[in-house]
């Protein structure tokens, strides 16, 4: 008894701080709606306070006491929030940056408008594809998996659900203020000091439901996927901060100016921008890979050891490769080595996760050919593998002198980001949503195999396209003729760039329609109980909670 | 819940004995050697890079590596010795009239190349990568000059510019007939016929005629009676048939209503004395110098 009254304690004050933080949000939206000059400032205000003041009503419903639905063991409502955001978000990051792609062919696409032109699009895609699409992901996924494998419900009543929603205002608010022209200019840290302080309340949140679930696990040991993510979700704060360090011209404004400057600046950005991709895109993805690979394949991870080994070299090791970002500035060389020599040292613990990721495989590899959710997930590790050797590749100086500042960056980003990222992520949502939704399988495994096909193939034009063009571009800006004059002018190596443009953003096209498939699968599978195919899907893709009714009734 | 230890049949292998979410395991299998040994090897091989390289940092200096290897040192040595191999020329070029540089045939190869390249990185974003032109601006590779082809009235063009902020900018000042109310838009129509017709290219004649008139009060004194144009005024020739803005009627009214008046920058605050000469030499060789 006294433990269920002490439920209800913790639940009630749950609902009292959730009031609490919502009234709060709505006085502070309030202020900025009546007193901000900027126009700007006041939409984002009234966006606060008007999530706040739904957020509140919500919560008046939904009180200790009077909620008499019979509640289930694990807290799924925010991670279905997540996932079904994590697939919108998606589709929209994929089609700004394909339009992106095409305006790079095609200028005259930026239409002449501040809204549209390519400088504010760009990290409207960029935002959206890493923060709204992988964020998103990242948060569904954690939450499902640091309650199965810790056996604990998320910790919190309404901490979940502030975390989900708050993410998700941090989205909307750092998007809208792109396209009107709010930024302070920091690569993947575009948003504003008040986007970015909203961004660290619930960032802090999002420790304490996930550090809180851990600490009231009823499994001895932490799965390795649940210390990837705490890794990712500890790292990324401190980046976030720390990279974000600025002064605000007025409270009420959207201008700030940062703290650095100069070559300081420039390094804190890209030991910020090179863990985002280390902490945030590796890492939490890790995570992600660490649970449904084995899940999926229903066999035991590879190596214990190699996970133990790698995980912490990765960790020690990734935190120092920043620099490598910044060979041939006017950082001190020193600083340049120590970028340098850590990635080509981050090699193998990288590798470490696609050989654990992949041979968990063994004895099960007939399920590539069976089951293409598998098969997405094997060929996201690949290319995690392919793009983690190119990586310490292209920060040696030498090849770094060739690749800087080229489109191959571009495509060594989307080998890691369309392959990697986006592959794992549409693997775990097949797995997801089946069983979140209690279904006994996706809508169609004849979709998936399409949209498997369709991003595979968009994937490496993609990729190849930005090959051909990254080294002719650097090989033309090096070119010099025999009397030591440059032999080509800059426009002349936009002009040859044109081709591979276009082959890119076909590329593009085929992974953005591939995740429209996606989308299209995951609501018919939300939407109807059963499957056109279920006799080609295995059990595993049934929700775990129907898979022995399922396997008697077959 | 290590009693749940078990052997996995496919692999051969123990699993460690713990056990989540039902199902999930872990083999107990030792690291791949191969992938041990070379992390060991890239370890090894930046201890070599350290040693040999500036690498870390100290209290008030940083490790200065065995090669003594300075970024700044190189890139400085490559420029002077960049420098050095162009610096005859260059002399030769700074110190010579821009006549003598087409008649020493070292002396043109090199401003050629040179000016080439100076022109593919400051003039092509205009006059496009072939000189070719766009709608107002104009193509260099004809001999239809508005300031004049020869080497001098170039090289004067380009140090100066044309309707900038310098002193000495070239500075034509067509009427804007139109916005100014100089003419009534029945004149000006009938202007455009006319100098359509010297072309050859009017449609109606009886505007043409009339238009006459007008151009005759208002054109002549800078264009010329025939509209051969004034290269000292910058007028361009108007019955060559070649458009700076555009070859259809409402281009030219509109040329006639507002005066266009074109910018050039002028390019000796931010190019020097010999990449300006090698420039003229360049564009004068396009095919249009005179």
């Amino acid at each position: 008894m006294a433990a269920i009254e002490k439920r209800q304690e913790m639940s009630a004050f749950s609902d009292a701080l959730a009031v609490l933080g919502a009234a709060l949000g709505t006085i502070l939206g309030l202020y900025l709606v009546a007193f901000s000059p900027d126009p700007v400032m006041k939409f984002h205000g009234a966006l606060l306070g008007g999530t706040s003041v739904l957020g509140a009503l919500y919560v008046l419903t939904q009180l200790t006491g009077h909620d008499t639905a019979a509640r289930e063991f694990y807290h799924d409502g925010p991670i279905k929030f997540a996932a079904v955001a994590a697939v919108f978000w998606g589709i929209a990051g994929f089609l700004v940056g394909d339009i992106i792609a095409w305006q790079m062919a095609f200028p005259w696409l930026n239409f002449d408008l501040p809204w549209t032109s390519f400088g504010r699009l760009r990290p409207l895609h960029t935002s959206a594809v890493i923060f709204a699409f992988g964020g998103n992901a990242l948060i569904a996924t954690s939450f499902y998996v640091v309650q199965r494998t810790c056996k604990a419900r998320l910790f919190g009543r309404w901490s979940p659900w502030f975390v989900v929603i708050g993410y998700n205002l941090f989205i909307v608010i750092a998007g809208t203020g792109y396209i009107l022209g709010v930024t302070q200019s920091k690569e993947y840290a575009e948003p504003e000091w008040y986007a970015d302080l909203w961004l660290t309340v619930v960032w802090v949140a999002y420790l304490v439901v996930f550090a809180g679930t851990l600490m009231k696990r009823k499994e001895p040991h932490i799965y390795v996927a649940n210390w990837f993510y705490l890794a990712f979700i500890l790292t990324i704060a401190m980046l976030h901060i720390d990279n974000n360090l600025a002064v605000p011209v007025s409270f009420a404004g959207t201008k700030s100016y940062i703290l650095f400057s100069g070559v300081q600046d420039a390094m804190t950005q890209w030991w910020y921008g090179h863990n985002a991709v280390g902490f945030f895109l590796t890492a939490g993805f890790l995570g992600m890979m660490y649970y449904f690979i084995p899940k999926r394949a229903e066999r035991p991870v590879y190596s214990y050891r190699l996970s133990i080994v790698h995980f912490w070299s990765l960790i020690f090791l990734y935190i120092w490769a920043g620099p490598h970002h910044l060979h041939y500035t006017a950082l001190p060389d020193w600083a340049q080595t120590l970028g340098a020599t850590f990635s080509i040292m981050l090699w193998m613990p990288s590798w470490g996760g696609m050989i654990n990721g992949l041979m968990t495989l063994s004895g099960a590899w007939d399920k590539l050919r069976t089951d293409p959710v598998i098969r997405m997930m094997v060929v996201s590790v690949a290319f995690y593998g392919m793009s983690t050797f190119e990586g310490p590749l292209m920060s040696l100086k030498a090849v770094n002198s060739l690749s800087h500042y080229t489109d191959w960056t571009i495509g060594h980003v989307h080998s890691g980001a369309l392959g990697w990222v986006g592959m794992i992520s549409f693997g775990a949502l097949y797995c997801l949503f089946p069983w979140l939704w209690k279904r006994r399988g996706l809508y169609s495994m004849r979709l998936v195999e399409w949209h498997f096909w369709l991003s595979t193939i968009g994937i490496l034009l993609y990729i190849t396209a930005m090959w051909v063009s990254g080294i002719l571009q650097g090989l033309m800006w090096r070119a010099y003729d025999e009397l030591g004059f440059l032999k080509y002018s800059f426009v002349e190596t936009v002009d040859a760039m044109h081709i591979p443009y276009i082959i890119r953003a076909g590329g593009g096209l085929l992974f953005v329609i591939g995740a429209l498939i996606m989308a299209y699968n995951l609501w018919r599978t939300v939407r109807s109980e059963e499957s056109v195919d279920a006799e080609n899907q295995p059990l595993v893709a049934a929700a775990p909670a129907l898979r022995s009714t399922f396997a008697a009734a077959e | 819940m290590a009693d749940k230890k078990r052997i996995d049949e496919v692999t051969g292998f123990e699993t460690t004995g713990h056990v989540w979410d039902d199902d999930l395991e872990e083999l107990n299998k030792p690291l791949p050697k191969w992938w041990l040994y070379v992390l060991y090897a890239s370890i090894i091989w930046a201890i070599g890079y350290w040693v040999l390289y500036p690498a870390w940092p100290l209290a008030s200096d940083y490790t200065r590596g065995y090669l003594g290897y300075s970024q700044r040192a190189v890139v400085m040595e490559q420029v002077a010795a960049g420098k050095a191999a162009q610096a005859q020329f260059r002399d030769a070029i700074g110190k010579a009239e821009l006549a003598e540089i087409q008649n020493k045939p070292d002396l043109l190869n090199f401003a050629l190349a040179g000016g080439k390249a100076a022109f593919g990185d400051n003039c092509a974003p205009c006059h496009g990568r072939g000189a070719e032109g766009s709608m107002g601006y104009p193509n260099l590779n004809d001999d239809d000059w508005i300031w004049g082809g020869d080497l001098a009235a170039i090289e004067r063009t380009i140090r100066h510019g044309i309707r900038s902020a310098d002193a000495d900018t070239r500075a034509g000042d067509m009427p804007k007939f139109g916005t100014d109310k100089l003419l009534e838009p029945a004149q000006i129509d009938d202007v455009a016929e006319h100098v359509l017709s010297l072309s050859g290219k009017a449609s109606d004649q009886e505007a043409a005629i009339r238009g006459a008139a007008v151009f005759a009060e208002n054109c002549t004194a800078c264009h010329g009676e025939t509209g051969k144009g004034n290269l000292e005024l910058g007028a361009p020739n108007l019955i060559d048939g070649i458009w700076l803005y555009g070859t259809d009627k409402t281009d030219i009214v509109t040329s006639i209503e507002t005066g266009r008046g074109g910018v050039m920058p002028p390019w000796h605050t931010r190019l020097d004395d010999v990449t300006i000469k090698q420039l003229a030499v360049y564009v004068h060789a396009l095919g249009g110098g005179q």
